[in-house]
């Protein structure tokens, strides 16, 4: 049976997980609001995802795929994390438009 | 039981300047007084049964507290040396300093702080035995820089009077120059011999072959030192000055503690000066030179206590001159009786003082003889010992000064018996216009004149006493001070001088100087009524010795004054290059980090476009040199 990547060029994955990459990116300078910027770095965390996995695939290895858990694990605490703190920003300051978060100026 | 005792003499001053430091104001004035006064008299009990028991069995108590400092070669204990020498001194650094503690509490009673004065007078005196009593050079130098600071504390004790405050700093600046020297000799003798002991220099210098080149200047950097402390030309100039103190202060550091210290350091290294004829010749000249000047200047001088200061830088002279002479037992003998009739003089100058409410200049003085008869008494007695009228005890200590110097240069001589008569003449100048003829003061005065209280007159009765019959420790043909001091000098004593023609001529002639000097004196200031000009009319050599030779004046030209354009100098110029150097990093440093702060503004944005530039330049260059 052929495997997906015999079906499906590696080179494929590769534009993907750019094109996706890239997306998280300008997401995340364009974007104002601070959960659309959270939403484009899980983005660009999936896209890196996507890449190990591929790559672990093509290699027949299958370390790539233990760092997508750990990296999926991570992400979720800092989700968790991130929210929470946007939370208490939005209560204290009722917006969370990250022009507007500047309290840490040197 | 040796040990406890020693401690007990050494910190019960110690005691009595903390107690009166801390608690003195609560004990109120008497109580500080009498504190202190007790404090020092404890120490001299305990002398008087060290001394006793030193006379009886001659054996010398040596202390050892504890390792000081040890090294591979050198070896240091902290430790005392009773031996006949400290103990002498001690006799009459606590003897005298417990009569002069006495007299203070009458003397200093109506002065605001006077716990303060006490607690100082009681470390001077606590600083005093640690130099006498120290059995090496370094438990000596502690006593010594001691006594130069508590010196420097109650000279300006009057704090308020800027004069008083610059005449305390010279005399402590003067005297870290001598210490510098005595430093110097330390280290030298430290580093060849490899003990500062006192008794292990001693069985060092005389049994080892030594460089005597080092020998000669170590015993001269040493001498320096004692120039410093026993003012001694050409650091004498702080002692005239040092009057500014209160008059219990000035008996205290002329007659009885610091100014011997230079004294009693010589004696104590006699074994090291006497391995130099050089540096002998040289405190010998010294001595009889700085007897001499100090003399002519005394001639003049009008305050009663300058007088009487210039008088002990010129006893201190003669000392130096026997001491250079080798002739260590006799300047100790003139150390004694000298703070005998000194302190008395000191103290009893300002029972005048006193009785004048800080009236100084002797042109203002005149008749107390009427009023203060003993204060007058207890006076001539002493002015009669100083200048060396037979029977009294500056009679045979300076006769003996005299006749070494006759025996071994006569030039030298000269100059001492100069400075003797000249003594006699200023002595009994001063005495006439003090207590003679009409009082010259105003009326408010003379109204107030009374005789001081006993506190005052009590150690002025035994002060006189000691002058008049101290001489007893050390009679020609029969010296218990030689014999007793046998011990702890070198070289045989100079030997009994036989009482013969010779000796018998000497002694006429000085009391013979002595007494033409006193005659001039009596026909000029007592049978014809003089009184020494205002200072605007003083001209001539007189205004010369009157100015002090100008030394002063000389020293702030050739040292004083380029050190002080040197010091602006450095000031003006080079500090303030160098402050602009290093203000200038410090603004460099300012302005960056002001550049760089702007990097921190705050914004997310902005942040988040540098980590995405950052992660791109990284893959690229990653990128880029995996094509090459």
């Amino acid at each position: 049976m052929q495997t997906v990547l015999e079906q499906i060029d590696i080179q494929n994955y590769i534009y993907l997980s750019t094109i996706l990459f890239c997306t998280g990116v300008f997401g995340v300078l364009y974007r104002r609001n601070a959960i659309i910027v959270f939403m484009s770095i899980e983005i660009m965390l999936n896209a890196v995802n996507l890449l190990l996995v591929a790559f672990s695939t093509f290699h027949q290895d299958a370390q790539g795929q233990v760092f997508v858990f750990f990296s999926m694990a991570v992400a979720a605490a800092e989700v968790a994390v991130g929210l929470a703190i946007l939370v208490s920003i939005f209560r204290n300051l009722g917006s969370i438009d990250i022009d507007n978060l500047k309290k840490l100026k040197g | 039981m040796e040990t406890t005792l020693a401690l007990v003499l050494l910190l019960a001053p110690l005691a009595g300047f903390l107690l009166n430091i801390f608690f003195g104001k609560a004990l109120g004035k008497n109580g500080s007084g009498y504190l202190g006064t007790l404090s020092v008299v404890a120490s001299f009990a305990v002398t008087l049964v060290f001394f006793l028991q030193i006379n009886q069995d001659g054996k010398a108590v040596s202390i050892a507290l504890f390792d000081w400092i040890q090294l591979s070669n050198f070896k240091l204990d902290f430790g005392f040396l009773l031996d006949q020498l400290s103990l002498l001194w001690l006799m009459f650094v606590t003897g005298i300093g417990s009569l002069i503690h006495l007299y203070s509490i009458s003397y200093m009673h109506d002065d605001e702080n006077m716990h303060k004065f006490f607690a100082y007078l009681n470390l001077f005196v606590f600083f005093m035995i640690t130099l006498v009593m120290g059995s090496n050079l370094l438990v000596m130098f502690i006593g010594w820089e001691g006594v130069g600071l508590c010196s420097y504390l109650l000279i300006g004790f009057w704090y308020k009077n800027q004069d008083y405050n610059d005449a305390a700093k010279k005399a402590f600046i003067m005297n870290r120059i001598g210490d510098l020297g005595l430093l110097i000799g330390i280290f030298i003798l430290g580093a060849s011999f490899s003990t500062l002991d006192f008794l292990g220099l001693k069985t060092a210098i005389t049994t080892t072959e030594f460089s005597d080149y080092w020998i000669a200047i170590a015993a001269l950097a040493l001498f320096i030192g004692a120039c410093g402390k026993s003012a001694q030309i050409p650091l004498y100039t702080w002692l005239p000055d040092a009057m500014a103190g209160p008059t219990p202060v000035s008996a205290l550091i002329h007659a009885a503690t610091m100014v011997t210290a230079g004294i009693f350091m010589v004696t104590r290294l006699n074994f090291l000066f006497d391995q130099s004829a050089l540096v002998q010749t040289i405190i010998a000249v010294v001595g009889a030179v700085t007897a001499l000047v100090a003399a002519t200047i005394g001639l003049v001088q009008n305050d009663i206590k300058k007088v009487l200061a210039y008088s002990t830088v010129s006893q201190l002279g003669l000392m130096f001159l026997a001491l250079g002479l080798g002739a260590y037992e006799v300047a100790v003998f003139h150390v004694v009786t000298h703070a005998f009739f000194k302190a008395c003089l000191f103290l009893g100058s300002g029972s005048v003082i006193h009785a004048l409410h800080g009236e100084q200049d002797m042109r203002n003085m005149g008749g107390l003889k009427k009023w203060m008869k003993i204060t007058y008494l207890t006076f001539m007695v002493s002015s009669l010992a100083i200048s060396g009228i037979p029977l009294f005890s500056g009679f045979f200590s300076k006769d003996e000064i005299l006749m070494v110097a006759f025996h071994s240069d006569k030039t030298l001589w000269v100059m001492a018996s100069l400075a003797s008569i000249m003594t006699a003449f200023y002595m009994f100048r001063l005495l006439y216009l003090t207590f003679f003829n009409e009082f010259r003061g105003t009326e408010e005065q003379k109204h107030h004149l009374h005789e001081s209280p006993g506190l005052i007159t009590f150690p002025l009765i035994v002060l006189a006493i000691l002058a008049a019959v101290g001489g007893v420790i050390s009679l020609p043909g029969n010296s218990w001070l030689n014999h007793f001091l046998a011990p702890v000098i070198a070289k045989e004593a100079h030997g009994e001088h036989h009482l013969d023609g010779t000796a018998y001529m000497l002694m006429a002639i000085a009391v013979v100087g002595a007494v033409i000097g006193i005659g001039i004196a009596f026909s000029k200031y007592k049978k014809n009524g003089e009184v020494p000009p205002a200072d605007a009319e003083i001209n001539g050599l007189h205004k010369v010795l009157y100015q002090k030779y100008y030394v002063d004046e000389l020293y702030m030209a050739l040292i004083v004054n380029p050190i002080n354009a040197l010091a602006r100098f450095f000031r003006d110029y080079v500090e303030t290059g160098l402050s602009a150097v290093v203000y200038g990093f410090g603004r460099a440093a300012s302005e960056l980090s002001h550049q760089g702060r702007r990097l921190q503004n705050g914004s997310v944005g902005t942040y988040l476009f540098a980590f995405v530039l950052g992660a791109f330049l990284i893959v690229t260059y990653v990128f880029l040199m995996s094509q090459s």
